[in-house]
């Protein structure tokens, strides 16, 4: 099995990692970096709890070798908050109640944030679209939906 | 989970790829998005000693008309392909067919490439490169070569590709005037594999009459394949729903789906039938046929 030595930004730090070929980027996050905040729900591709920014786009990090994230810049939950300050996701999450037991949130609230960095103005089908690959077992969609138009909202006016 | 041990190899070029593909023979395997490929090896359902990223090689990623074909290269992602202006505007089967991959987040991996070279007739691309008779370019020690749609699956999970080729691009003949296409999916949920899916191409002539179709089903047999019969009952018609009704009877008829949580043989095959005759008056429709 061969190791490599790999360089990668998380959240604006960059890291130098020696990782097995076979390490898994969500372990890489989770083990190594202790970036717990992303989670592991169903590991096969289905769920979307482990969900990152990888160069900007969201993707299921148990499904991506960290090998593969050489070079690249990582985006977990806990690099959305800027300077002690929630991201207008975080705070719309908050203010909505996009959440109950909050196993789903980091994906739900990183995939927004993709999908509001490219449309600040998604129309409700959009965002439904844009988190059908990220499943919530607790409140259902209503107010995660919400919580996201809220976010449109404070974005379109800064 | 955690994959069996593999060695990974990031080539910076499809020579290097081929060589080292050559070197390693069948403990290789190609990844592209691997999407397809890291949950078999998380769970064990298939091993690879040798991981070939072709994911570091620049050049493959793109969406181009040129000298009469659309041109797909190899490790175009979805989300791309579901961006591209050509293939909204020009391609609405292709839009069709990518939209209902996956889900939106596996999207940003998986390339087009990839969803064919898989060889797994529950993917949704092979039917409609079928439907489309797409070429299929693969380069290898030797050099390019082409293979016809049609004789790209060979197997369950196996294509004509050889262990030391790289399928590089997909060339779809840009149709003609009065053309159009569609792909319908029944999913039981966002992600699922199909459990009817159909993608229907045609042509039409100034009479009104097929002139060219193309008719292909998802997870309908152990290999991708065309469904000839619906194909020949078509041609030479007038467009007419007795014409299509007929045509997605033969489709369903030569289906042999397997039975499993999505439904029954019987189910599939008539919702086989149900979605070949909507996505041939869809096609009709979009070539300006009604």
């Amino acid at each position: 099995m061969s190791t490599h030595d790999i360089q990668l930004t998380v959240n604006g730090a960059s890291h130098r990692v020696q990782v097995e070929s076979r390490l898994l980027l969500v372990h890489l996050l989770r083990e190594n970096l202790r970036l717990t905040g992303t989670h592991i729900g169903c590991d096969t591709t289905h769920c979307g709890a482990c969900t990152v920014l990888l160069d900007g786009e969201p993707v299921k990090s148990c499904t991506v070798l960290a090998v593969q994230a050489e070079g690249s810049e990582i985006t977990t939950v806990e690099g959305l908050e800027q300077n002690g300050k929630l991201h207008p996701v975080q705070e719309a999450f908050w203010e909505k109640h996009g959440l109950q037991c909050g196993y789903c949130t980091p994906g739900m609230m990183l995939t927004g944030c993709a999908l509001l960095a490219r449309d600040k103005n998604p129309s409700e089908a959009q965002i439904r679209e844009a988190i059908s690959g990220n499943l919530c077992r607790c409140t259902g969609y209503s107010n995660i939906v919400k919580a996201i138009q809220s976010a449109a909202e404070q974005l379109r006016q800064h | 989970m955690i994959p069996p041990v593999f060695d990974y190899h990031a080539p910076a070029s499809v020579a290097d790829a081929i060589a080292l593909l050559s070197r390693f023979g069948d403990s290789a395997k190609v990844i592209s998005g691997g999407q397809s490929l890291l949950p078999l090896l998380k769970l064990r359902l298939g091993t690879a000693e040798h991981l070939v990223d072709i994911g570091r090689i620049p050049g493959l990623e793109y969406v181009r008309e040129e000298g009469g074909y659309l041109r797909i290269g190899g490790r175009t992602r979805e989300a791309a392909l579901e961006r591209s202006e050509i293939v909204r505007t020009r391609f609405p089967i292709l839009l069709d067919t990518a939209r209902v991959i996956a889900d939106p987040l596996v999207r940003n991996r998986a390339t087009v490439g990839g969803n064919l070279a898989h060889g797994d007739p529950a993917n949704d691309h092979p039917a409609t490169m079928l439907a489309l008779r797409a070429i299929v370019v693969a380069q290898g020690p030797n050099g390019e070569r082409t293979i016809p749609i049609d004789r790209f699956f060979t197997g369950l999970f196996a294509t004509a590709l050889a262990a030391d080729e790289i399928l590089t691009e997909i060339r779809i003949p840009v149709p003609p005037g009065r053309s159009g296409g569609a792909y319908l999916k029944l999913e039981r949920k966002v992600g699922d594999y199909a459990t009817a899916a159909a993608a229907a191409q045609v042509t039409l002539d100034g009479a009104g009459t097929f002139a060219q179709v193309g008719i292909a089903l998802t997870n309908a047999g152990p290999v991708p394949a065309r469904a000839s019969a619906a194909e020949d009952a078509l041609i030479g018609k007038r467009v007419n729903d007795a014409a299509i009704a007929e045509a997605a009877r033969r489709a369903a008829e030569a289906a042999s789906p397997t039975a499993d949580r999505r439904g029954s043989v019987e189910y599939k095959r008539e919702m086989a039938r149900v979605l070949a005759a909507r996505a041939l008056k869809k096609a009709v429709e979009r070539a300006g046929g009604r």
